[in-house]
């Protein structure tokens, strides 16, 4: 009998949020993401040791315990620089403990953009420099050179798994989204249309958004969602293709959903258990990349793991998202030329913190109306203010790019 | 099911919003099937109004509406001579607010001896005493609808303490309380300790009469300020009574802040009150006189038109139980700047809010969307789809569904 393993891979990032940025602050002012006020709703310092207590820290605590008590666990993450730049300033016993679980070699990394922007769709050349800085940072942090990659919010085409291919690894993760896979099984891995040999690994978005998002629903019908239940699904899912891939942002443990859910003790019980069968196992993503791929897949169009549409349109969606973001890449090479000529880079690390994809997210006015999860993830009172701060940040830059 | 609506004014002999309120209110509830008598304190045609018996209270000329408005809680004892003569029963030539309160309470206390409604629902402060005395002489129950607390008129300053104690008793024996937003509900709670659960929200809705018109703006009649927007000028304008309450002088020092960084603005000040001159005055002193327009009261049509000609309207209020001109000038495709203190910030989300005493912030607001046509367009677009999410079928649909359960209970 074959293994059946689960692959587990984790997302972790905070962007560097930009302050209320008055316009009667440009020209007088250079601090964009430093909100002085602690409890302002942009405060990165406030949010980032908020989710620390409520998710990095009991999950770390989880995960740790469990490589150190079963052998076969296995995990893969993907940790924006972003996110590693704050936890240095705010919490460096959180990268310690990561550099720890890497290096007991059952923790893999997956490589992506080190801002978490959408730079592949505005400016090849940035991507490329931004995965670079990526690949650099984790040899300098963990010694540990990245083999697999994934697109911020998992945004992926057929042109992303030729430039992905380009820059030398090995596959890639997507969402296993219905109207690519058709009839086909995400649990299996698959080539990259138009490329060599990337191979991609689909994400199974039902069983991975049944922990992600359905996890406390108490009005879906499976709540409340146990152990028992969930390995059920999951061994009838592994019966087509053997290994199942559980792809969600680190988050989900303690901050989307709640310490009060149990969302920590069926975590902990779902691994144990699942070992505790014979011939179950984990595996991450590069243990997968070594499947021979079963067929090929195309994605003609982008596809990403958010909303229903599966799309960009909660990033590029609107004319409010096109002027900034256009605008901001306009300026890309004014700022590296003059972070070259004035031997000063501070210019550019403030241009790439505003690629960052979630500034773009906090503009979205799709569902704004409703008050859904783009409000209550957004640290602007509005599409509208994000918007207009955003605006007054570029003025300052253009300012300082003309003095 | 048969109400007793008591209300203070009725278009068109109204001074402000909630005539119209009241006759939208009344008008959707026709339509659901009540039976509606509706009180107003003077004596007038109401052609229009077909849906409903309305009955007056006194005989007292209408003309005298400034008198005795809605909005004058300040000046309740304060006697006001009326120069026409009246034939009838107010007392020889004198009257004030108390005196018809009085005069509306015993024509109340009449009707009740001959007909028994299900319901009565009074309409703020000015019938509360006339809706107590229905609920406590002959057991009806009572719905009390705030358009406006005493603190509200106020904007910040006590206010009358004869309206508060008013106030106060009808919202304590009431069955149930309306209020306009939640912000009003709050101000329900915590100044007058009502619990929050017999405290309902029922949001206004524009004007059915206001939607149906045929409207169209005549440029020849505004050269002067067609002329700015065809040199680049944005037109930002607000609509209103001068008082406190409306935080006019906020307003302006945002205006002069955001004029410093684009001269290319125009502001519109539409209406009239005790504050003028110190508005007239402070733009002077700011330096922004000239890009500032005082226009005086206007209504109607040309109150429509200035709606039409902005580009940008802003609600500065400090207290702001509902605010329905912000519907009316997105009817009429502003943008909208409405201070959080607003009862429609809480319905309106395509909008930017800010603090009332936040200037910097206000003048933030305006020069981004000068500045930015896609804001501007995004804005425009999503408000269209938003403004009229409320409809008056909705408030009245709300109300019945009250009002079944007051009655329910009474039975039972």
């Amino acid at each position: 009998m074959q293994m059946r393993g689960i692959c587990l891979y984790m997302h972790i990032h905070q962007p560097w949020r930009y302050r209320t940025y008055s316009i009667f602050d440009v020209a007088n002012n250079e601090n964009y993401f430093n909100d002085s006020n602690y409890s302002s709703k942009q405060s990165n310092e406030r949010i980032f040791k908020k989710v620390a207590e409520k998710s990095y820290i009991p999950t770390f605590d989880l995960l740790e315990r469990n490589l150190e008590k079963h052998k076969e666990f296995k995990f893969s993450l993907s940790i924006t620089g972003v996110w590693l730049e704050q936890a240095e300033l705010w919490m460096p016993e959180l990268i310690e403990r990561l550099k720890k679980m890497v290096a007991t070699g059952r923790v893999e990394l997956v490589a992506e953009t080190y801002y978490h922007s959408m730079a592949f769709f505005y400016n090849r050349d940035e991507f490329k420099a931004q995965v670079e800085k990526q690949i650099d940072t984790f040899k300098k942090i963990f010694n540990f050179t990245p083999v697999v990659f994934r697109n911020t919010e998992f945004s992926y085409n057929d042109e992303v798994g030729r430039a992905v291919e380009e820059l030398g690894f090995k596959a890639c993760l997507v969402e296993g989204w219905d109207k690519i896979l058709g009839w086909r099984s995400p649990n299996f891995v698959y080539s990259a249309a138009g490329t060599k040999k990337l191979k991609l690994l689909p994400k199974n978005y039902r069983l991975s958004d049944d922990i992600a998002f359905r996890f406390s629903d108490k009005s879906w019908k499976d709540w409340p969602l146990t152990v028992d239940k969930y390995e059920t699904w999951l061994d009838a899912s592994a019966n087509d293709g053997d290994t199942v891939n559980l792809f969600m942002d680190f988050e989900t443990f303690g901050e989307h959903q709640w310490r009060e859910t149990g969302i920590f003790d069926f975590m902990n019980r779902l691994i144990e258990s699942w070992l505790a069968k014979k011939d179950h196992t984990f595996l991450t993503v590069s243990d997968r990349a070594k499947e021979t791929p079963v067929g090929e897949l195309s994605y003609p169009w982008t596809v990403t793991w958010a909303d229903t549409e599966r799309d960009l349109s909660a990033w590029m969606g609107n004319k409010l998202q096109d002027e900034a973001m256009s605008t901001l890449y306009s300026m890309r090479d004014k700022v590296i030329e003059y972070s070259k000529i004035h031997k000063n880079a501070t210019i550019l690390e403030d241009f790439r913190r505003l690629t960052t994809s979630d500034h773009a997210y906090y503009m979205c006015t799709k569902y704004w109306n409703d008050g859904d999860v783009h409000a209550y993830f957004s640290a602007y009172d509005s599409p509208y203010d994000a918007f207009m701060y955003f605006l007054n940040v570029l003025r300052s830059l253009e300012y300082r790019l003309e003095s | 099911m048969k109400i007793l609506m008591l209300g203070w004014e009725l278009p068109p002999h109204n001074s402000g919003g909630l005539g119209v309120a009241c006759l939208n209110l009344s008008r959707a509830l026709a339509k659901d099937g009540c039976d509606i008598d509706f009180v107003v304190p003077y004596e007038a045609e109401h052609e229009n109004i077909k849906f409903m018996r309305v009955l007056s209270a006194s005989h007292i000329d209408p003309l005298f509406r400034f008198g005795i408005g809605a909005y004058d809680s300040d000046k309740v004892e304060e006697v006001f001579v009326p120069d026409i003569h009246i034939p009838g029963a107010i007392s020889k030539d004198q009257v004030s607010i108390r005196q018809i309160q009085k005069t509306y309470c015993d024509f109340v206390e009449e009707y009740l001896m001959d007909y028994k409604p299900d319901i009565v629902h009074a309409h703020d402060w000015l019938t509360f005493e006339a809706g107590v005395l229905a609920k406590k002489n002959f057991g009806i129950p009572l719905i009390a609808h705030v358009h406006a607390t005493e603190f509200d008129r106020a904007g910040g300053n006590g206010g009358n303490p004869l309206v508060h104690e008013i106030e106060r008793e009808g919202l304590m024996l009431a069955d149930k309380i309306f209020a306009v937003s939640e912000s009003t509900k709050r101000i329900i709670h915590e100044k007058y300790d009502i619990p929050y659960d017999k405290i309902d929200v029922v949001y206004n809705s524009l004007d059915e009469d206001f939607l149906r018109s045929v409207y169209t703006l005549n440029k020849d009649d505004y050269k002067y300020i067609e002329s700015l927007k065809s040199r680049g000028y944005t037109v930002v304008s607000t609509v209103g009574r001068f008082t406190v309450q409306k935080g006019l002088t906020h307003f302006l020092h945002a205006a002069a802040k955001a004029l410093r960084k684009n001269p290319k603005l125009i502001f519109i000040f539409a209406g009239d009150g005790e504050e003028k001159n110190e508005l007239v005055n402070l733009s002077a002193e700011l330096g922004i006189s000239r890009n500032v327009i005082f226009t005086g009261f206007i209504r109607g049509k040309k109150l429509r038109d200035v709606y039409e000609l902005s580009d940008i309207f802003v609600m500065s209020s400090i207290s702001e139980p509902f605010g329905l001109t912000a519907l009316e000038a997105a009817h009429h495709g502003d943008v909208l700047i409405l201070t959080k203190q607003s009862g429609v910030s809480e319905v309106i989300r395509s909008s930017f809010r800010y603090d009332f005493w936040d200037d910097n912030k206000l003048a933030n607001e305006i020069l981004a969307i000068a500045d930015s046509t896609n804001l501007k367009e995004t804005l425009i677009e999503s408000i269209q789809n938003e403004y009229r999410k409320i409809s008056w079928a909705d408030v009245a649909e709300k109300c019945i569904k009250v009002y079944n359960e007051i009655d329910k209970h009474k039975r039972v």
